[in-house]
């Protein structure tokens, strides 16, 4: 099927989302999408971030979709034609959806461990407007441990509900879900039954924000100080690739996470051990240092051997990573 | 008098019981559709009668029922919406309290016509005296041989169930009524799919309003074509009306569509006017979610025509001056009534039912509902209008369901109608919260509109 995007066209398979199609594309035409998950099912249509005009529904039936639709949720048509950032109407909606997604949310990032690494930090900076029009209080609540490992504070919650799709998918019984409605909804376990599950940390990762935080790392260092590493194990738990990134600190692993696509998804979920457990660089193989986007904070303490930062030089796994790297890049 | 379909044995002692209403002719739509109709027969009559979904929408019921999937081996189901929670309608509450075997009948009958062997009537939480009537019913009909196995030995077989809901607004939206019907949370899914291919439990199902359901049966005893003739253009057949507010006679009325609204809001034979001798200042014409209208306005249409209670005529203007029939939820305000406080109320109510899944509706309604509350107690600014406008445009169409829509139009609408008793609700913060506005302008005759400059 033959879709077109912003004037890009492509090919693609037919049941394939606006959205996946869209990223096949790359670059600026990718809407933002804080709560679709291609890995977990059923994930989307939410947050609407993702809006775009559909002005030719298809080859078939010209006619443009009345409203916009959420890119994520929509299949394409044969024939389709849509308008993302070429739209004055999309963008006007999705500032909208920023706004209101910011509303209720604490303006503090600097005090937040998800700083740096927020995908709502830097869709308001890239999609928001400069102020906010909100002059009311901000919903909040206390944080909860949620077991010993995972910290929930509803306060950052955006509702994007990736945490309670881990929890049915991938989690093998569901004490996790959404209580009350509206915006006072909140996630929950049954009443703050810890979670006690293999995988359940993965609900760290999916969490577009710092609502769900993991408490072995919180506070112990901003993201931007700190140095990541592809590494993998050979996991002895069931259905854990052990394929990870490795957040160094001097010569210390100080978090461990999925590892992560250019869309901030993880792209195998890990189990516990190797996120909680396995923190010494010998627990692990080592692939190299992770690449970041350019657009990415964490990219300040980006690797330059001609200054390297106090991390890297008293680390001796990352000067090895890092003469690897510059190697690799001189040569193209 | 107009004739009456529904209701017309309403005054009858004993309607509710299943030998009375039996001896009034009742279940004779389905020994007509069973013994004497194909399930085709059945759609093609209700698409012949033009009958209009009764639930809000106002979508083709005839053309719903023949939208539905039937692969084979898989089950089909009708739901009935008896989930009634918008403010101002309570039209189902009275057909379920006082003739409970009408809704039967339309059930048997419609789930017949769409082939389901088992049906379920949805039935808001609340109205727990509703649903032991139903129930009673049920027993009744199924005692002498209407449900069950092998009906009236057609060899039909339908099962009947109610099914008490969860106790929000939201549950009436019907993709929202069928997770909770399955047992899940009341949020409404993401479409498509819609319901007519993937609906109760995966499979097949059409949702469709009490009213709706009920309907069906006189146009079985009549034919679609009678049916059609009642009413006026595609505004087929008769409503259930709840008029509510400050009405000398408020209550529930069955009236032929097409009736001038004067009539309905003057005579005595329905509203009867203004109770107290007051004056007519705004009308909410369909349920709290539909656009509200000024008095004059709401009598005429914009170019100076009566208006008539029909899907058409209430909707004539679009957004800027017309309206919609929405659910037939009718509320009159009279001049004492402050439009403001009233946009507040509304508001309170969908921050409140809205089921938080979308940002839009979660955040937007109670941003909405904090300036509208503040404009109410006298701390509002001149820029809370612009900014009300504004949010409820980022709602409206950006939502994964219509209670985003039904939460920005009232407040729009009211703003767009009332601007100036919300300015005067700023200019005059200290008189704005011990006297109301009163009716200002709002029931002067229309100006004649300008000719257009050739
Ligand atoms: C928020 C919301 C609440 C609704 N509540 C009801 C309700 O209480 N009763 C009802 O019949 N329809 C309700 N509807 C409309 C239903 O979604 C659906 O359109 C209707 O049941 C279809 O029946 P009909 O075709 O017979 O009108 C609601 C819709 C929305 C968006
Ligand atoms: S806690 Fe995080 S992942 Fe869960 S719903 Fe909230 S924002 Fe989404
Ligand atoms: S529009 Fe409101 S009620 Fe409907 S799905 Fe979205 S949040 Fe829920
Ligand atoms: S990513 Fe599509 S709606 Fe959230």
């Amino acid at each position: 099927m033959k879709v077109t995007i912003d004037g890009f066209p492509i090919e693609v398979e037919a049941g394939t989302t606006i959205l996946n199609a869209a990223r096949m594309i790359g670059g600026d035409i990718v809407p933002p999408a804080m709560c679709y998950y291609s890995k977990l099912e059923g994930t989307g249509g939410k947050c609407r971030t993702c809006l775009v005009q559909v002005s030719k529904g298809s080859e078939k039936d010209p006619r443009p979709m009345p409203k916009l639709v959420a890119s994520c949720r929509t299949t394409v048509m044969d024939g389709m034609e849509v308008k993302n950032i070429t739209s004055p109407e999309v963008i006007e909606a999705r500032k909208g959806v920023v706004e209101m997604l910011l509303i209720n949310h604490p303006l503090d990032c600097p005090v937040c461990d998800q700083a740096g690494e927020c995908h709502l930090q830097d869709l308001g900076y890239e999609h928001g407007a400069a102020k906010t029009r909100y002059e009311f209080d901000r919903r909040t609540f206390e944080k909860i441990d949620i077991g010993d490992k995972i910290q929930l504070h509803m306060t950052r919650c955006i509702l994007c509900y990736r945490c309670v799709f881990v929890a049915d998918q991938i989690t093998d019984h569901r004490i996790h879900g959404i209580l009350n409605r509206g915006d006072h909804s909140e996630i929950s376990t049954y009443i703050q039954k810890a979670v006690d599950n293999d995988f359940s940390g993965n609900v760290i990762d999916v969490c577009p924000v710092g609502a769900l935080t993991d408490k072995t790392f919180r506070f112990k260092n901003r993201v931007w100080f700190t140095k990541p590493v592809e590494a993998h194990r050979d996991c002895e738990t069931e259905k854990c690739g052990g394929k990870v990134t490795l957040w160094y600190k001097g010569e210390d692993v100080i978090r461990v996470t999925a590892r992560k696509d250019e869309y901030g998804e993880a792209e195998e979920f890990i189990c516990n051990t190797c996120r909680f457990d396995k923190k010494r660089t010998s627990d692990w193989v080592i692939e190299g240092p992770r690449k970041v986007s350019h657009k990415s904070v964490i990219n300040s303490n980006h690797y330059d051997t001609l200054h390297p930062l106090p991390v890297v030089k008293t680390n001796p796994v990352l000067i090895e990573a890092n003469k690897e790297q510059f190697e690799r890049e001189t040569r193209l | 008098m107009a004739r009456k379909l529904l209701l017309e044995h309403i005054n009858v002692p004993g309607i509710n019981t299943f030998d009375v209403y039996r001896s009034k002719g009742g279940y004779a739509a389905v020994e007509k559709a069973l013994k004497t109709l194909s399930p085709d027969d059945v759609v093609e009559e209700v698409k012949k009668s033009g009958l209009r979904g009764r639930g809000g929408a106002g979508f083709p019921t005839g053309m719903k029922w023949s939208f539905l999937a039937k692969p084979e081996g898989v089950e089909r189901y009708l739901v009935c919406n008896a989930d009634e929670s918008e403010p101002g309608t309570f039209k189902d509450r009275y057909l379920m309290t006082y003739i409970p075997h009408l809704l039967i009948e339309g059930m048997i009958v419609a789930s017949y016509a769409l082939g389901a062997k088992t049906s379920y009537i949805y039935v808001r939480g609340e109205m727990m005296p509703q649903i032991r009537i139903l129930e009673k019913a049920i027993a009744e009909a199924k005692n002498k041989g209407f449900l069950g196995k092998n009906i009236l030995g057609t060899g039909y077989d339908l099962e009947l169930y109610v099914q008490p809901g969860g106790g929000a607004y939201i549950c009436g939206e019907e993709t929202a009524l069928l997770e909770s019907l399955e047992g899940k949370r009341g949020n409404p899914r993401i479409k498509p799919p819609f319901p007519a291919i993937a609906g109760l439990y995966g499979c097949p199902t059409v949702v469709n309003n009490v009213e709706s359901i009920a309907a069906v049966v006189p146009i079985i005893n009549e034919g679609g074509d009678e049916y059609a003739k009642l009413g006026i253009g595609r505004s087929t057949g008769t409503k259930l009306i709840s008029a509510g507010g400050n009405l000398r006679k408020p209550g529930v009325y069955e009236i032929d569509l097409g009736l001038p609204v004067e009539e309905f809001l003057y005579s005595d034979e329905y509203c009867g006017g203004i109770a107290n001798g007051k004056r007519l200042k705004a009308v909410v014409a369909g349920g709290s979610s539909v656009p509200i209208l000024p008095a004059n306005l709401f009598l005429k249409t914009i170019n100076n025509e009566p208006r008539l209670m029909s899907y058409e005529s209430l909707a004539d203007g679009g957004f800027v001056s017309g309206t919609m029939m929405g659910s037939g939820g009718f509320i009159a305000y009279d001049e004492d009534q402050c439009i403001v406080r009233n946009t507040w109320n509304f508001a309170r109510f969908y921050h409140h039912e809205s089921c938080g899944q979308c940002s839009p509706c979660r955040e937007g309604t109670g941003w909405m509902e904090k300036v509208l509350h503040r404009l109410e107690y006298g701390h509002g600014k001149m820029s809370d209008m612009d900014l009300l406008v504004d949010v409820a445009k980022k709602i409206e169409g950006n939502t994964i369901c219509p209670l985003g829509d039904a939460a920005a139009w009232p407040v729009a609408s009211a703003i767009r109608h009332f601007r100036d008793e919300f300015e005067w609700h700023v200019t005059h913060p200290n008189e704005a919260t011990t006297r109301n506005f009163g009716i200002a302008h709002y029931a002067d005759p229309l100006p004649k509109l300008e000719e257009a400059a050739s």
